[in-house]
């Protein structure tokens, strides 16, 4: 097993080449378009956050990167793997022992305590020994300021531990790259903290990472680069700064307005800077 | 130091005492002693009434007829649960055909009365097998385990279907992105889930199945139930014979409920994990 050097922009030869990307996606479940010609790039060492209204394909965009889903047209390469391509279950496998997932609902396996959870595709995928496997657990949970739960089940936990755990899980493979599919739209507001905590770790110990998110606020904080979906197209993409504080498309900047004075309206108490971060949310729109 | 010791023994006692007395008001325990006074009474008076002599003297044929149907339950359910599994795996087949014919057989056997089932596979299946020279005989008994075990299996194949199904789509999605193969997915996440959401249903047909096996006795194997008319007949008395039948609806009750009772524990431990 190879030992993923989080500061892989350094470490690879190939440094020029984007770890990942999307040329001209298109993807419809059935006369249902979702994805109607995506273009995305991620380089290693990269935050890039997916930022849009629901239902304008970002998990989808994610779901393509780790071959759960195939789009009918276009392009989509991860770690010069045309993902697009695959159709054997060994490739896909050899693709996602590289890729990271975290789900909005976390999805831990009930029928394991936290350290199964842990260990199981480490000992079964890679062919861990349990001693390391079991170590290298360890280490995660306390990397997720959980250390003392390793013997608990799923259901014993918040959601925010949850998901903290599901982090965990996705770390113990060792992936060259994380996606983050709205890891916090489930979360109570008390516990959202404390998983941006953990994935703004991750970022500034330069893992590679494409979250899709409805926090604003974090995504313009952590992220190298931001892209604005709508309706399966990206409207416009660029530094989180331009994104943020200079949107060209008046669709971005609109969408911005809403998600932000909905933010506010949906929040009494304003938290102090700089951590937690006040985190807008769009859910609280209806 | 010696006052000490001195006062020290008598406490176990009072605890004994106090076990004893929260002993007395459990409902198990006064019946049990009340119904130990009543015999100690009639043998004492030998007064005991005839009837209860005659279940006394019946009751070592009536429990050799409860050994066969505790018997006949459980090789039903081995059966019923092998094959039940395998219809139940073979209805997510990729092939038409097979989901087809797994369809027709749960709901064949899910909707006939047992009762028919059984005389079904009496009449079905001969009497004695001919294995080149050697003739094997089919008794009844089999006859009956194969006629409780179609409907059992069609059941069992629904609650296998059933869990499997019960299980989101989001572990699949979960487990391929951690990069498990299908079947490794199967075998570890989904199917270990299965088991726990299983066993209480599978525990109710237990039960039925059991209770189901008094039909035996219509098909001339000697069961409780077949034991208890020979004893009726034999002793032919209107008391004895509706003690007979009290009896029979205890012994049933005495199997059935602890199993009753373990799936509904189950139940429990499941709603808290």
């Amino acid at each position: 097993m190879t030992v993923i050097d989080f500061h892989t922009h350094v470490a690879d030869g190939d440094a020029a080449a984007p770890l990942v990307s999307l040329l001209d996606v298109h993807l419809a479940f059935d006369a249902n378009a979702v994805l109607r010609g995506i273009n995305l790039e991620v380089r290693r060492g990269q935050a890039v956050s997916i930022i849009g209204p629901s239902g304008s394909g970002k998990s989808t965009i994610l779901r393509c990167l780790t071959g759960l889903l195939r789009p009918q047209r276009g392009e989509v390469r991860v770690a010069g793997t045309r993902v697009d391509a695959l159709r054997s279950e060994a490739e896909l496998i050899a693709l996602r022992k590289r890729v990271g997932f975290v789900f909005q609902q976390y999805n831990l396996f009930p029928h394991l305590s936290v350290l199964e959870n842990l260990v199981i595709a480490p000992m079964r995928v890679v062919g861990c020994e349990r001693a390391a496997a079991e170590r290298q657990a360890r280490e995660l949970l306390d990397k997720v300021r959980l250390t003392d739960k390793e013997k608990a089940y799923p259901g014993e936990l918040s959601g925010g531990q949850q998901q903290r755990v599901a982090i965990a899980r996705a770390l113990a493979m060792r992936p060259e790259l994380m996606l983050f599919d709205e890891v916090t739209s489930a979360l109570d507001p008390e516990t959202v903290g404390e998983v941006l905590t953990v994935i703004r770790d991750l970022v500034q110990d330069g893992l590679t990472c494409v979250l899709v998110t409805h926090e604003m606020r974090f995504a313009e904080e952590i992220s190298n680069e931001v892209y604005f979906t709508e309706a399966g197209v990206i409207v416009e993409h660029g530094s989180a700064a331009n994104i943020f504080d200079d949107p060209r498309s008046e669709r971005t900047r609109a969408f911005l307005q809403r998600a932000r004075g909905e933010g506010k309206r949906g929040r009494s108490v304003n938290l102090p800077h700089p951590l937690p971060l006040e985190f807008e949310r769009l859910r609280f729109a209806f | 130091m010696v006052s000490e010791l001195t006062l020290a023994p008598p406490a176990p006692t009072w605890k004994l005492a106090g076990s004893a007395a929260s002993a007395w008001r459990k409902p198990w325990f006064l019946a049990a002693s009340a119904v130990l006074a009543v015999l100690l009474y009639w043998m004492l008076t030998n007064s005991t009434p005839a009837v209860l002599v005659y279940l006394w003297t019946w009751s070592p044929a009536l429990l050799r007829g409860l050994s066969a149907n505790i018997g006949i339950s459980i090789l039903t359910m081995a059966l019923g649960t092998a094959a039940g599994l395998l219809v139940g795996a073979l209805s997510f087949s990729p092939l038409r055909l097979l989901r087809v014919a797994t369809r027709c057989y749960v709901q064949v056997f899910r909707n006939a009365p047992v009762l028919v089932l059984i005389y079904f596979t009496t009449y079905l299946f001969p009497f004695e097998v001919r294995l080149l020279s050697w003739t094997v005989p089919f008794p009844d008994w089999i006859k009956v385990v194969l006629g409780l075990a179609l409907p059992a299996s069609a059941n069992v194949a629904e609650i296998f279907r059933g869990a499997i199904q019960s299980i989101p789509s989001a572990q699949w999605e979960a487990a391929h992105s951690l990069a498990f193969r299908r079947s490794e997915i199967f075998l570890l996440i989904v199917l270990p889930q299965c088991v726990r959401r299983m066993l209480p249903p599978w525990m109710n047909l237990y039960a039925g199945i059991t209770m189901s096996t008094a039909l035996a006795s219509l098909v001339g194997v000697h069961d409780l139930v077949d034991a208890a008319q020979i004893a009726s007949n034999t002793v032919a008395r209107t008391d004895f014979t509706i003690l007979v039948y009290f009896t029979l609806l205890g012994l049933f009750f005495a199997y059935c409920y602890p199993i009753a009772c373990a799936t509904r524990a189950l139940e429990r431990h499941h709603d808290r994990h």
